[in-house]
């Protein structure tokens, strides 16, 4: 793949643009033309070739842009990144399995190179070259998750299990939608989803702390999750509400198709092989609702699925303000007919 | 409707065996013991309460008890560092047991936990206000006592909302700006936590 990296920012002047070979590759989370909470696993397994699921740790043309926003964010606020001291083992299992399928997929892009523990990284787009013992912290410039998460797209939790529940003890989270890290770091499965509604009722939880406590090692497992995002902020955590908040209230009408942002996670869960923690990355995708237009089928569904999205969902997911803003958009888009299953743009 | 992040307060259980007890008790949690404790239970000669009174008056009922020790702390924070102090040297076989309100009982599962000892394995009952403890999402600041949502953060001023979702880590409750959206709006305070 010849990738080629944009200068954007995801604040301030917000220059953050798809390519037209972005928005073909967008994972849409869309299946089908109405949605419910699902638990809507399946096996991360190589997907087609040009979308997001070809490798299993994508990177895409916004990378070096978005390893430059984090960069801000942990300037300003370092709470973002915390471990707890029991999962120095879980650090390195994470940095390890990181560089390695960096390093397979995208060849051109990043090279590790071992001799035992002896490693060198090469990580050519943000100019990286470093040499370390594995294992020894005091030969990187951070702690091992840190370090590589710098170097990678999306967000990360890595949680520990033990007593029949996953911890959520260890994360880099810089581009959330509207969850602390610092407020659920040593929280148990249940205790850091307790704010999100009908799902406990519907037993969502249980199944997937089921099945995520069932993950085995070389057998990752994704799902998709969703929201909207005015703007095309990377940065939509609670930290910072009182400084975003008021821009959900700046869309128009006019405005709206290139304001107002789906924001698609793709959330996978690998077993780390030492420490036997789950590495979850949940990495998001933004897409215009004019850029989401130029796929007819996407535009269509869109205008069902956010028609009979449940009250509750759409306040939880925070786009109550503007969803009928959106439900107008898409309108004209729904030309009545049977969609083609499945999520593809075509 | 329970909050899931929220510990669980199953209420004082004085038949588990154990050859120490150890008890915490703040303003009205002293009531958890003393409804429940027969002043010739066995347990009580191998139990110690310490009692922070914070405007309750119980210390004359909990002397009638005669444990084997018993201790009245002028203050929580003093309750605490004692109860530090014994967890040091503490054996296994040692019970704890805390009551008062959600703050008190959180700050006492903390230092335990210091002590490595479980917050499930601590017998808990919640007494009193039922005032909470919020940090701020936004400066993290922490505000104690706290009756009513919205209210004013102490240290960075934003107008806040009581998400009901709590951290044993940082025994508090998360408080979110509630005028984020449209910063003209102040609603009005409603008392939920007396």
């Amino acid at each position: 793949m010849d990738l080629k990296f944009t200068t954007e920012t995801y604040r301030d002047d917000f220059s953050f643009r798809n390519s037209p070979e972005a928005i073909r590759r967008y994972p849409f989370p869309f299946h089908a033309d109405s949605y419910m909470y699902a638990i809507n696993m399946e096996d991360h397994v190589a997907g087609k070739p040009g979308t997001a699921y070809e490798h299993p740790i994508d990177v895409d043309e916004h990378y070096i842009s978005e390893m430059a926003d984090r960069a801000l964010v942990l300037k300003e606020d370092p709470l973002r990144c915390q471990a707890l001291s029991h999962m120095m083992t879980a650090q390195w299992d994470t940095l390890e399995l990181l560089m390695i399928h960096q390093s397979i997929a995208y060849p051109d892009l990043f090279t590790l190179e071992r001799d035992k523990d002896k490693c060198h990284w090469i990580n050519r787009p943000l100019g990286i070259d470093d040499k370390f013992i594995f294992g020894d912290r005091s030969t990187l410039p951070y702690e091992p998750m840190e370090y590589i998460m710098r170097q990678s797209q999306g967000d990360f939790c890595i949680v520990d299990q033990r007593d029949n529940s996953l911890w959520m003890d260890a994360g880099m989270v810089t581009c959330q939608a509207d969850w602390s890290l610092d407020f659920d770091i040593g929280m148990s499965f249940m205790e850091w989803h307790a704010p999100v509604p009908m799902a406990h009722e519907l037993g969502i939880f249980d199944r997937a702390l089921k099945f995520l406590m069932n993950v085995q090692q070389g057998r990752p497992a994704r799902r998709l999750n969703w929201t909207m995002t005015v703007n095309p902020r990377l940065d939509t955590s609670p930290e910072n509400y009182h400084k975003w908040g008021s821009e959900k209230t700046t869309v128009t009408k006019e405005n709206i198709g290139a304001k107002l942002h789906l924001r698609c996670e793709l959330q996978s869960f690998w077993r780390l092989p030492r420490s036997n923690a789950l590495l979850f990355p949940i990495r998001q995708y933004l897409i215009s609702l004019n850029d989401i237009a130029t796929i007819p089928k996407w535009a269509c569904r869109m205008h069902r699925v956010l028609k009979t999205i449940p009250d509750p969902l759409a306040e939880y997911k925070g786009f109550s303000r503007n969803r009928q803003l959106a439900i107008d958009f898409f309108a004209p888009f729904d030309n009545g007919q049977e969609t083609t299953k499945g999520a593809d743009p075509e | 409707m329970a909050i899931k992040s929220r510990p669980i307060y199953n209420g004082f259980d004085l038949e588990m065996p154990a050859q120490r007890h150890i008890f915490v008790l703040e303003g009205e949690g002293a009531l958890a013991l003393l409804e429940k404790v027969n002043p010739s239970h066995p347990m009580l000669g191998q139990s110690e309460i310490l009692y922070s009174p914070v405007g309750s008056s119980h210390e004359q009922a909990i002397v009638k008890l005669n444990a084997a020790n018993f201790f009245t702390a002028p203050s929580s924070e003093i309750l605490l560092n004692r109860f530090a102090a014994i967890l040091s040297t503490a054996t296994m076989s040692t019970r704890l047991y805390a009551a008062g309100t959600e703050g008190f009982i959180g700050a006492a599962v903390n230092v335990a936990a210091r002590y490595g000892v479980k917050s499930a394995s601590i017998v808990k009952e919640h007494r009193g206000s039922l005032r909470r403890r919020v940090q701020c999402v936004h400066c993290k600041g922490f505000n104690s006592d706290i009756t009513a949502s919205p209210f004013h953060c102490e240290h960075c001023k934003l107008y806040l909302f009581v998400r009901d979702h709590f951290s044993t880590r940082l025994n508090a409750f998360q408080g979110v700006c509630v005028n984020a959206e449209e910063p003209h709006l102040f609603p009005e305070p409603v008392e939920l936590y007396q």
